[in-house]
Protein backbone atom coordinates (compact mmCIF):
# COMPACT_ATOMS: atom_id res chain seq x y z
CA UNK A 1 0.00 0.00 0.00
CA UNK A 2 1.39 3.25 -0.85
CA UNK A 3 0.80 6.60 1.10
CA UNK A 4 -0.82 9.73 -0.30
CA UNK A 5 1.04 11.39 -2.82
CA UNK A 6 0.62 14.08 -5.63
CA UNK A 7 1.21 13.32 -9.39
CA UNK A 8 1.35 16.54 -11.87
CA UNK A 9 -0.73 15.50 -15.20
CA UNK A 10 1.62 15.90 -18.39
CA UNK A 11 0.92 16.72 -21.88
CA UNK A 12 0.56 13.38 -23.44
CA UNK A 13 -0.37 14.73 -26.34
CA UNK A 14 2.22 17.02 -27.17
CA UNK A 15 3.89 14.84 -29.78
CA UNK A 16 0.62 15.03 -31.68
CA UNK A 17 1.34 18.71 -32.64
CA UNK A 18 2.21 19.67 -35.92
CA UNK A 19 4.57 23.20 -35.80
CA UNK A 20 5.12 24.49 -39.05
CA UNK A 21 9.12 24.19 -39.37
CA UNK A 22 9.33 26.71 -41.61
CA UNK A 23 13.31 27.01 -41.86
CA UNK A 24 13.39 23.36 -42.57
CA UNK A 25 11.19 23.92 -45.49
CA UNK A 26 13.56 26.55 -46.97
CA UNK A 27 16.26 24.32 -46.00
CA UNK A 28 14.87 21.39 -47.84
CA UNK A 29 14.44 23.13 -51.30
CA UNK A 30 18.48 25.08 -50.49
CA UNK A 31 19.90 21.44 -49.41
CA UNK A 32 18.77 19.82 -52.95
CA UNK A 33 20.00 22.75 -54.96
CA UNK A 34 23.26 22.76 -53.19
CA UNK A 35 23.48 18.91 -53.16
CA UNK A 36 23.08 19.07 -56.63
CA UNK A 37 25.89 21.45 -58.03
CA UNK A 38 28.00 19.55 -55.41
CA UNK A 39 27.40 16.26 -57.52
CA UNK A 40 28.23 17.74 -60.52
CA UNK A 41 31.24 19.95 -59.44
CA UNK A 42 32.61 16.80 -58.07
CA UNK A 43 32.14 15.31 -61.30
CA UNK A 44 30.47 12.04 -60.58
CA UNK A 45 28.04 12.93 -63.04
CA UNK A 46 29.17 14.45 -66.46
CA UNK A 47 27.27 17.60 -67.53
CA UNK A 48 25.89 15.67 -70.61
CA UNK A 49 23.53 13.67 -67.98
CA UNK A 50 22.67 16.38 -65.38
CA UNK A 51 23.90 20.10 -66.14
CA UNK A 52 24.83 22.26 -63.22
CA UNK A 53 21.85 24.20 -61.44
CA UNK A 54 24.09 27.35 -61.51
CA UNK A 55 25.16 26.15 -65.45
CA UNK A 56 20.67 26.29 -66.20
CA UNK A 57 20.70 29.41 -64.27
CA UNK A 58 23.59 30.82 -66.62
CA UNK A 59 21.50 29.62 -69.58
CA UNK A 60 18.24 31.16 -68.55
CA UNK A 61 20.22 34.47 -68.43
CA UNK A 62 21.47 33.57 -71.97
CA UNK A 63 18.64 33.07 -73.83
CA UNK A 64 16.65 36.01 -71.86
CA UNK A 65 19.20 38.32 -73.22
CA UNK A 66 19.17 37.46 -76.91
CA UNK A 67 15.17 37.04 -76.24
CA UNK A 68 15.16 33.16 -77.53
CA UNK A 69 13.28 32.54 -74.43
CA UNK A 70 10.66 35.33 -74.81
CA UNK A 71 9.76 33.83 -78.28
CA UNK A 72 9.23 30.39 -76.88
CA UNK A 73 7.56 31.53 -73.51
CA UNK A 74 5.08 33.69 -75.39
CA UNK A 75 4.46 31.58 -78.08
CA UNK A 76 3.24 28.82 -75.24
CA UNK A 77 1.23 31.52 -73.19
CA UNK A 78 -0.59 32.25 -75.95
CA UNK A 79 -2.08 28.80 -76.44
CA UNK A 80 -2.13 28.14 -73.23
CA UNK A 81 -3.97 30.98 -71.99
CA UNK A 82 -6.31 31.24 -75.30
CA UNK A 83 -7.16 27.39 -74.67
CA UNK A 84 -7.16 27.72 -71.01
CA UNK A 85 -10.26 30.48 -71.56
CA UNK A 86 -11.77 28.87 -74.22
CA UNK A 87 -11.87 25.44 -72.31
CA UNK A 88 -12.85 26.83 -68.77
CA UNK A 89 -15.86 28.72 -70.21
CA UNK A 90 -17.56 26.15 -72.67
CA UNK A 91 -17.02 23.85 -69.25
CA UNK A 92 -18.37 26.18 -67.06
CA UNK A 93 -21.19 27.27 -69.13
CA UNK A 94 -21.94 23.24 -69.82
CA UNK A 95 -21.86 22.29 -66.08
CA UNK A 96 -24.16 24.97 -65.52
CA UNK A 97 -26.79 23.92 -68.18
CA UNK A 98 -26.12 20.20 -67.32
CA UNK A 99 -26.22 20.66 -63.52
CA UNK A 100 -29.32 23.28 -63.49
CA UNK A 101 -31.97 21.63 -66.65
CA UNK A 102 -32.96 18.69 -66.42
CA UNK A 103 -33.51 18.09 -70.45
CA UNK A 104 -29.55 19.31 -70.81
CA UNK A 105 -28.57 16.44 -68.06
CA UNK A 106 -29.95 14.01 -70.03
CA UNK A 107 -28.48 14.82 -73.58
CA UNK A 108 -25.04 16.19 -71.95
CA UNK A 109 -24.23 13.68 -69.58
CA UNK A 110 -24.00 10.82 -72.09
CA UNK A 111 -21.88 12.28 -74.05
CA UNK A 112 -19.65 13.88 -71.88
CA UNK A 113 -19.50 10.27 -70.66
CA UNK A 114 -18.64 8.87 -73.67
CA UNK A 115 -16.35 11.28 -74.91
CA UNK A 116 -14.27 12.74 -71.16
CA UNK A 117 -12.28 9.24 -71.29
CA UNK A 118 -10.61 9.60 -74.83
CA UNK A 119 -6.86 10.89 -73.95
CA UNK A 120 -7.32 14.07 -75.82
CA UNK A 121 -3.41 14.32 -77.24
CA UNK A 122 -4.93 10.88 -79.56
CA UNK A 123 -7.16 13.63 -80.77
CA UNK A 124 -4.30 16.04 -81.79
CA UNK A 125 -3.64 14.20 -85.58
CA UNK A 126 -7.52 14.75 -85.83
CA UNK A 127 -7.61 18.28 -85.05
CA UNK A 128 -4.73 18.67 -87.06
CA UNK A 129 -6.69 17.13 -89.92
CA UNK A 130 -9.57 19.62 -88.86
CA UNK A 131 -7.83 23.04 -88.28
CA UNK A 132 -4.26 22.63 -89.97
CA UNK A 133 -1.52 22.75 -88.37
CA UNK A 134 -0.94 26.41 -86.90
CA UNK A 135 -1.77 27.43 -83.95
CA UNK A 136 -5.97 26.65 -83.93
CA UNK A 137 -5.39 22.77 -83.40
CA UNK A 138 -2.72 23.17 -80.71
CA UNK A 139 -5.67 25.84 -78.86
CA UNK A 140 -8.30 23.09 -79.37
CA UNK A 141 -6.35 20.32 -77.81
CA UNK A 142 -5.83 22.37 -74.40
CA UNK A 143 -9.75 23.59 -74.43
CA UNK A 144 -10.60 20.49 -74.98
CA UNK A 145 -8.13 19.43 -72.07
CA UNK A 146 -9.58 21.98 -69.78
CA UNK A 147 -13.58 21.79 -71.13
CA UNK A 148 -13.61 18.11 -69.15
CA UNK A 149 -12.49 18.86 -65.45
CA UNK A 150 -14.79 21.86 -66.03
CA UNK A 151 -17.98 20.85 -67.00
CA UNK A 152 -17.38 17.62 -64.32
CA UNK A 153 -16.65 20.31 -61.66
CA UNK A 154 -19.03 22.32 -62.84
CA UNK A 155 -21.90 20.39 -62.76
CA UNK A 156 -20.78 18.67 -59.02
CA UNK A 157 -20.90 22.33 -58.12
CA UNK A 158 -24.17 22.78 -59.37
CA UNK A 159 -25.69 19.61 -58.43
CA UNK A 160 -24.49 20.56 -54.71
CA UNK A 161 -25.98 24.19 -53.97
CA UNK A 162 -28.33 23.92 -51.37
CA UNK A 163 -31.74 23.44 -52.01
CA UNK A 164 -32.99 25.38 -48.94
CA UNK A 165 -31.08 28.24 -50.54
CA UNK A 166 -32.48 28.02 -54.08
CA UNK A 167 -36.19 27.65 -52.23
CA UNK A 168 -35.30 30.89 -50.02
CA UNK A 169 -34.03 32.69 -53.16
CA UNK A 170 -37.26 31.43 -55.00
CA UNK A 171 -39.42 32.37 -51.47
CA UNK A 172 -37.70 36.51 -52.39
CA UNK A 173 -39.35 36.15 -55.71
CA UNK A 174 -36.30 34.79 -58.20
CA UNK A 175 -36.99 33.45 -61.08
CA UNK A 176 -34.60 30.58 -63.05
CA UNK A 177 -31.88 32.80 -64.68
CA UNK A 178 -32.02 34.70 -60.97
CA UNK A 179 -31.60 31.65 -59.10
CA UNK A 180 -28.34 30.69 -61.65
CA UNK A 181 -26.65 33.82 -61.21
CA UNK A 182 -27.20 34.54 -57.61
CA UNK A 183 -27.51 30.84 -55.33
CA UNK A 184 -26.45 28.37 -58.34
CA UNK A 185 -23.25 29.76 -59.91
CA UNK A 186 -22.06 31.62 -56.04
CA UNK A 187 -22.46 27.34 -54.70
CA UNK A 188 -20.40 26.15 -57.70
CA UNK A 189 -17.40 28.63 -57.05
CA UNK A 190 -15.21 26.51 -54.67
CA UNK A 191 -15.89 23.42 -57.21
CA UNK A 192 -15.06 25.76 -60.25
CA UNK A 193 -11.78 26.67 -58.85
CA UNK A 194 -11.03 22.92 -58.01
CA UNK A 195 -11.75 22.35 -61.60
CA UNK A 196 -9.53 25.35 -62.96
CA UNK A 197 -6.35 24.06 -60.84
CA UNK A 198 -6.96 20.88 -62.07
CA UNK A 199 -7.80 21.71 -65.58
CA UNK A 200 -4.38 24.07 -65.31
CA UNK A 201 -2.47 21.06 -64.55
CA UNK A 202 -4.15 19.46 -67.93
CA UNK A 203 -3.75 22.19 -70.14
CA UNK A 204 0.46 22.55 -69.42
CA UNK A 205 0.29 18.74 -70.32
CA UNK A 206 -1.27 19.32 -73.10
CA UNK A 207 0.71 22.46 -74.19
CA UNK A 208 3.62 20.60 -74.18
CA UNK A 209 2.54 17.40 -75.80
CA UNK A 210 1.41 19.31 -79.08
CA UNK A 211 4.40 21.33 -78.95
CA UNK A 212 6.35 18.11 -78.89
CA UNK A 213 4.49 16.85 -82.06
CA UNK A 214 3.79 19.78 -84.31
CA UNK A 215 5.85 22.84 -83.84
CA UNK A 216 8.67 25.52 -84.39
CA UNK A 217 8.20 27.11 -81.39
CA UNK A 218 7.09 26.90 -77.48
CA UNK A 219 8.74 25.35 -74.44
CA UNK A 220 7.64 22.14 -75.81
CA UNK A 221 9.32 22.41 -78.76
CA UNK A 222 12.05 23.72 -76.85
CA UNK A 223 12.96 21.08 -74.59
CA UNK A 224 12.82 18.48 -77.78
CA UNK A 225 14.96 20.26 -80.04
CA UNK A 226 17.12 20.24 -77.34
CA UNK A 227 17.21 16.99 -76.84
CA UNK A 228 17.53 15.63 -79.77
CA UNK A 229 21.24 17.95 -80.04
CA UNK A 230 21.97 16.79 -76.70
CA UNK A 231 21.95 20.31 -75.25
CA UNK A 232 21.26 19.45 -71.90
CA UNK A 233 21.16 22.76 -69.78
CA UNK A 234 18.79 24.08 -72.59
CA UNK A 235 16.39 20.76 -72.11
CA UNK A 236 16.79 21.82 -68.33
CA UNK A 237 16.11 25.50 -68.72
CA UNK A 238 12.78 24.37 -70.69
CA UNK A 239 11.70 22.05 -67.86
CA UNK A 240 12.32 24.69 -65.17
CA UNK A 241 10.34 27.29 -67.16
CA UNK A 242 7.56 25.16 -67.27
CA UNK A 243 7.62 24.30 -63.84
CA UNK A 244 7.70 27.95 -62.78
CA UNK A 245 4.91 28.25 -65.29
CA UNK A 246 2.77 25.64 -63.25
CA UNK A 247 3.88 27.34 -60.13
CA UNK A 248 2.58 30.72 -61.90
CA UNK A 249 -0.49 29.60 -62.75
CA UNK A 250 -1.50 27.80 -59.28
CA UNK A 251 -0.51 30.94 -57.58
CA UNK A 252 -2.99 33.08 -59.91
CA UNK A 253 -5.60 31.14 -59.31
CA UNK A 254 -5.62 30.45 -55.38
CA UNK A 255 -4.96 34.41 -55.33
CA UNK A 256 -8.55 35.11 -57.73
CA UNK A 257 -10.21 32.47 -55.50
CA UNK A 258 -9.45 34.61 -52.66
CA UNK A 259 -11.25 37.09 -54.15
CA UNK A 260 -13.97 35.52 -55.83
CA UNK A 261 -15.14 33.57 -52.78
CA UNK A 262 -13.77 35.72 -49.89
CA UNK A 263 -16.57 34.32 -47.89
CA UNK A 264 -14.68 30.98 -47.47
CA UNK A 265 -11.78 33.02 -46.28
CA UNK A 266 -12.97 35.59 -43.64
CA UNK B 1 -54.37 42.12 -46.73
CA UNK B 2 -56.61 38.96 -45.51
CA UNK B 3 -55.25 35.36 -45.73
CA UNK B 4 -57.86 32.78 -46.77
CA UNK B 5 -56.70 29.13 -46.74
CA UNK B 6 -59.45 27.10 -48.30
CA UNK B 7 -59.65 23.32 -47.48
CA UNK B 8 -56.37 23.11 -48.19
CA UNK B 9 -55.30 19.16 -48.78
CA UNK B 10 -51.92 17.72 -49.75
CA UNK B 11 -50.70 14.79 -49.99
CA UNK B 12 -46.98 13.46 -51.34
CA UNK B 13 -46.50 10.35 -53.13
CA UNK B 14 -43.39 8.21 -51.71
CA UNK B 15 -40.92 6.26 -53.90
CA UNK B 16 -42.80 3.56 -53.37
CA UNK B 17 -46.05 5.11 -54.91
CA UNK B 18 -48.16 5.20 -51.53
CA UNK B 19 -50.00 8.21 -51.00
CA UNK B 20 -48.98 10.22 -47.81
CA UNK B 21 -51.65 12.76 -46.17
CA UNK B 22 -49.72 15.82 -44.52
CA UNK B 23 -52.79 18.12 -44.79
CA UNK B 24 -56.06 17.88 -44.62
CA UNK B 25 -58.70 20.48 -45.45
CA UNK B 26 -57.21 23.13 -44.22
CA UNK B 27 -59.38 26.15 -43.45
CA UNK B 28 -58.21 29.23 -41.41
CA UNK B 29 -57.93 33.02 -41.83
CA UNK B 30 -55.21 35.52 -41.46
CA UNK B 31 -57.11 39.32 -40.91
CA UNK B 32 -54.62 41.94 -41.77
CA UNK B 33 -52.72 43.26 -39.00
CA UNK B 34 -52.92 39.88 -37.13
CA UNK B 35 -50.76 37.67 -35.11
CA UNK B 36 -51.33 33.79 -35.93
CA UNK B 37 -49.87 31.08 -34.43
CA UNK B 38 -50.09 27.61 -36.24
CA UNK B 39 -49.43 24.97 -33.73
CA UNK B 40 -48.38 21.14 -33.42
CA UNK B 41 -46.73 18.27 -32.65
CA UNK B 42 -43.66 17.14 -35.09
CA UNK B 43 -45.17 15.44 -38.16
CA UNK B 44 -47.85 17.79 -39.03
CA UNK B 45 -47.64 19.32 -42.30
CA UNK B 46 -47.00 23.15 -40.64
CA UNK B 47 -44.12 23.59 -42.96
CA UNK B 48 -45.97 22.27 -45.71
CA UNK B 49 -48.60 24.68 -45.16
CA UNK B 50 -46.01 27.30 -45.09
CA UNK B 51 -45.15 26.10 -48.32
CA UNK B 52 -47.74 26.04 -49.84
CA UNK B 53 -48.53 29.75 -49.11
CA UNK B 54 -45.43 31.23 -50.17
CA UNK B 55 -46.00 29.50 -53.32
CA UNK B 56 -43.18 27.01 -53.34
CA UNK B 57 -45.21 24.13 -53.12
CA UNK B 58 -48.57 22.85 -55.07
CA UNK B 59 -51.45 21.90 -53.03
CA UNK B 60 -53.12 18.83 -53.81
CA UNK B 61 -56.28 20.64 -53.35
CA UNK B 62 -58.18 23.67 -52.40
CA UNK B 63 -56.60 27.01 -52.44
CA UNK B 64 -54.61 30.03 -50.56
CA UNK B 65 -56.26 33.23 -51.57
CA UNK B 66 -55.35 36.81 -51.00
CA UNK B 67 -57.38 39.69 -50.67
CA UNK B 68 -57.56 43.46 -50.03
CA UNK B 69 -56.04 46.06 -50.70
CA UNK B 70 -52.49 45.48 -52.35
CA UNK B 71 -49.58 48.43 -52.48
CA UNK B 72 -47.92 48.42 -55.76
CA UNK B 73 -45.17 45.76 -56.39
CA UNK B 74 -45.68 44.09 -52.68
CA UNK B 75 -45.36 40.81 -52.81
CA UNK B 76 -47.78 38.81 -50.96
CA UNK B 77 -45.55 36.35 -48.45
CA UNK B 78 -42.03 36.70 -47.86
CA UNK B 79 -40.33 33.66 -45.66
CA UNK B 80 -38.38 33.29 -42.35
CA UNK B 81 -37.00 30.28 -42.56
CA UNK B 82 -35.79 27.92 -39.28
CA UNK B 83 -32.25 27.16 -40.05
CA UNK B 84 -32.37 31.07 -41.17
CA UNK B 85 -31.63 29.95 -45.67
CA UNK B 86 -28.90 33.66 -45.67
CA UNK B 87 -26.61 33.25 -48.80
CA UNK B 88 -23.02 32.42 -47.32
CA UNK B 89 -21.47 34.68 -50.40
CA UNK B 90 -23.85 37.76 -49.27
CA UNK B 91 -23.00 40.56 -46.50
CA UNK B 92 -25.51 40.86 -44.02
CA UNK B 93 -26.61 44.12 -46.13
CA UNK B 94 -26.29 42.21 -49.39
CA UNK B 95 -28.82 39.24 -47.55
CA UNK B 96 -31.21 42.31 -46.28
CA UNK B 97 -31.36 43.63 -49.85
CA UNK B 98 -31.78 40.36 -51.62
CA UNK B 99 -35.48 40.48 -51.93
CA UNK B 100 -35.36 43.99 -52.94
CA UNK B 101 -33.04 43.46 -55.69
CA UNK B 102 -35.72 40.85 -57.14
CA UNK B 103 -38.53 43.54 -56.87
CA UNK B 104 -36.31 46.00 -58.99
CA UNK B 105 -36.84 48.55 -56.38
CA UNK B 106 -35.30 51.67 -56.81
CA UNK B 107 -31.26 51.98 -55.51
CA UNK B 108 -32.65 55.06 -53.52
CA UNK B 109 -35.41 53.13 -52.08
CA UNK B 110 -33.83 50.29 -51.78
CA UNK B 111 -30.84 51.86 -49.68
CA UNK B 112 -33.18 53.33 -47.47
CA UNK B 113 -35.55 50.26 -47.13
CA UNK B 114 -31.75 48.16 -46.51
CA UNK B 115 -30.77 50.86 -43.71
CA UNK B 116 -34.66 50.44 -42.05
CA UNK B 117 -34.50 46.87 -41.45
CA UNK B 118 -31.14 47.03 -40.65
CA UNK B 119 -31.28 49.25 -37.59
CA UNK B 120 -34.78 47.70 -36.87
CA UNK B 121 -33.11 44.35 -36.24
CA UNK B 122 -30.26 45.49 -34.02
CA UNK B 123 -27.83 44.81 -37.09
CA UNK B 124 -26.25 48.01 -37.09
CA UNK B 125 -22.43 47.68 -37.36
CA UNK B 126 -22.27 44.10 -38.89
CA UNK B 127 -23.56 45.36 -42.30
CA UNK B 128 -20.23 44.01 -43.83
CA UNK B 129 -20.11 40.64 -42.14
CA UNK B 130 -20.92 37.60 -43.43
CA UNK B 131 -23.25 35.14 -42.22
CA UNK B 132 -20.86 32.67 -40.69
CA UNK B 133 -18.98 35.46 -38.48
CA UNK B 134 -22.35 36.11 -36.77
CA UNK B 135 -23.87 34.22 -33.78
CA UNK B 136 -27.34 32.16 -34.29
CA UNK B 137 -29.57 34.60 -33.38
CA UNK B 138 -27.82 37.55 -35.92
CA UNK B 139 -28.34 35.59 -38.30
CA UNK B 140 -31.65 35.14 -37.76
CA UNK B 141 -32.53 38.96 -37.53
CA UNK B 142 -30.72 39.18 -40.81
CA UNK B 143 -33.74 36.82 -41.72
CA UNK B 144 -36.17 39.08 -40.21
CA UNK B 145 -34.71 41.81 -41.73
CA UNK B 146 -34.33 40.12 -45.13
CA UNK B 147 -38.11 39.55 -44.88
CA UNK B 148 -39.61 42.99 -43.76
CA UNK B 149 -37.63 44.50 -46.19
CA UNK B 150 -39.93 43.59 -48.82
CA UNK B 151 -42.78 44.47 -46.86
CA UNK B 152 -44.87 41.43 -47.73
CA UNK B 153 -48.46 40.93 -46.73
CA UNK B 154 -48.21 38.40 -44.75
CA UNK B 155 -45.00 37.46 -43.15
CA UNK B 156 -44.75 33.62 -42.83
CA UNK B 157 -42.37 32.39 -40.09
CA UNK B 158 -41.45 28.62 -40.21
CA UNK B 159 -40.14 27.85 -36.42
CA UNK B 160 -37.53 30.78 -36.52
CA UNK B 161 -36.13 30.37 -33.50
CA UNK B 162 -36.05 26.44 -32.92
CA UNK B 163 -32.42 26.58 -33.92
CA UNK B 164 -31.77 28.94 -31.21
CA UNK B 165 -30.53 28.00 -27.43
CA UNK B 166 -33.25 29.08 -24.66
CA UNK B 167 -32.10 32.47 -23.67
CA UNK B 168 -31.57 33.79 -27.04
CA UNK B 169 -35.17 32.92 -27.95
CA UNK B 170 -36.68 34.68 -25.54
CA UNK B 171 -34.82 37.39 -26.53
CA UNK B 172 -35.67 37.12 -29.73
CA UNK B 173 -39.04 36.55 -29.55
CA UNK B 174 -39.37 39.96 -27.28
CA UNK B 175 -37.82 41.82 -29.87
CA UNK B 176 -39.73 40.18 -32.74
CA UNK B 177 -42.58 41.10 -30.55
CA UNK B 178 -41.47 44.71 -30.52
CA UNK B 179 -40.63 44.81 -34.12
CA UNK B 180 -44.59 43.74 -35.28
CA UNK B 181 -46.07 46.59 -33.13
CA UNK B 182 -44.02 49.21 -35.39
CA UNK B 183 -44.60 47.25 -38.75
CA UNK B 184 -47.82 45.34 -38.14
CA UNK B 185 -47.38 42.95 -41.11
CA UNK B 186 -49.70 40.09 -40.29
CA UNK B 187 -47.55 36.80 -39.47
CA UNK B 188 -48.62 33.03 -39.71
CA UNK B 189 -45.76 31.82 -37.07
CA UNK B 190 -45.07 28.15 -37.35
CA UNK B 191 -43.94 26.04 -34.13
CA UNK B 192 -44.66 23.22 -31.75
CA UNK B 193 -44.20 25.46 -28.35
CA UNK B 194 -46.69 26.20 -27.04
CA UNK B 195 -45.66 29.00 -24.73
CA UNK B 196 -44.25 30.50 -27.41
CA UNK B 197 -47.27 30.54 -29.04
CA UNK B 198 -49.39 31.77 -26.54
CA UNK B 199 -46.93 34.63 -25.64
CA UNK B 200 -46.87 35.94 -29.56
CA UNK B 201 -50.11 35.46 -31.45
CA UNK B 202 -53.34 36.63 -31.06
CA UNK B 203 -54.66 33.06 -32.07
CA UNK B 204 -53.45 30.01 -32.15
CA UNK B 205 -54.25 27.56 -34.53
CA UNK B 206 -53.38 23.99 -33.52
CA UNK B 207 -53.28 21.05 -35.87
CA UNK B 208 -53.82 17.62 -35.60
CA UNK B 209 -50.50 15.03 -36.64
CA UNK B 210 -50.27 13.58 -39.47
CA UNK B 211 -52.36 14.10 -41.65
CA UNK B 212 -52.79 17.76 -40.31
CA UNK B 213 -56.21 19.02 -39.59
CA UNK B 214 -57.11 21.96 -37.74
CA UNK B 215 -58.36 20.77 -34.49
CA UNK B 216 -59.33 23.86 -32.65
CA UNK B 217 -58.70 27.94 -32.52
CA UNK B 218 -57.54 29.25 -29.86
CA UNK B 219 -57.88 33.11 -29.28
CA UNK B 220 -55.52 34.18 -26.48
CA UNK B 221 -56.59 37.12 -24.27
CA UNK B 222 -53.71 39.04 -23.39
CA UNK B 223 -53.20 42.83 -22.99
CA UNK B 224 -50.65 44.29 -26.06
CA UNK B 225 -47.85 45.09 -26.15
CA UNK B 226 -46.93 41.77 -24.56
CA UNK B 227 -44.06 41.44 -21.90
CA UNK B 228 -42.54 37.75 -20.16
CA UNK B 229 -44.57 38.67 -17.01
CA UNK B 230 -47.42 38.12 -18.65
CA UNK B 231 -47.11 33.76 -18.70
CA UNK B 232 -47.93 33.85 -15.16
CA UNK B 233 -51.32 35.70 -16.15
CA UNK B 234 -54.63 33.82 -16.02
CA UNK B 235 -55.28 33.95 -19.19
CA UNK B 236 -52.01 32.85 -20.73
CA UNK B 237 -51.89 29.93 -18.30
CA UNK B 238 -55.55 29.22 -19.29
CA UNK B 239 -54.21 29.57 -23.02
CA UNK B 240 -51.40 26.90 -22.82
CA UNK B 241 -53.40 24.82 -21.03
CA UNK B 242 -56.30 24.64 -23.10
CA UNK B 243 -53.73 23.61 -26.36
CA UNK B 244 -52.12 20.92 -24.20
CA UNK B 245 -54.95 19.38 -23.42
CA UNK B 246 -55.81 19.26 -27.28
CA UNK B 247 -52.45 18.32 -28.24
CA UNK B 248 -51.17 15.70 -25.41
CA UNK B 249 -53.13 12.48 -26.69
CA UNK B 250 -51.95 13.18 -30.34
CA UNK B 251 -48.37 13.51 -28.88
CA UNK B 252 -48.38 10.80 -26.92
CA UNK B 253 -49.86 8.42 -29.97
CA UNK B 254 -46.89 10.04 -31.95
CA UNK B 255 -44.31 8.55 -28.85
CA UNK B 256 -45.99 5.44 -28.95
CA UNK B 257 -45.74 4.65 -32.35
CA UNK B 258 -42.08 6.13 -32.32
CA UNK B 259 -42.45 8.96 -34.58
CA UNK B 260 -41.88 11.89 -32.44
Amino acid sequence: MSGPSRVAVQDRAAFLRRPEHRLLRVAALAGLLVLWEALTRVGWIPALFLPSPVGVLRELGEMAVSGQLFVHVGASLRRLVLGFAAGAAAGVAVGVLTGFFARAEAVGQPLIAATFPIPKIALLPLLILWLGIGEPSKVAVIALGVFFPMAINTYAGVREADPLLVRAAVAFGAGRWSVIRKVILPSALPMIFAGLKLGAGTALLLLVAAEMIAAESGIGFLVLHAGNIMDTTKLMVGIVVLSLLGLLSHWALARCERLAVPWRFT
Amino acid sequence: MRVIVDRLSKTYRDRGGQDLAALEEIALTVEPEEFVAVLGPSGCGKSTLLGIMAGLLPATSGQVFFEGERRDGQPLTATVFQEFALFPWRTVRGNVEFGLEELEAAPAERKERVARFIAMTGLEGFEAKFPHQLSGGMRQRVGIARALAVDPAVLLMDEPFSALDAQTRTLMMEELLGIWERTRTSIVYVTHNIQEAVYMADRVVVLSRRPGRVIDVVPVELKRPRHEGQMGEPAFVHAAERIWGLIKTQAQAALREGRA
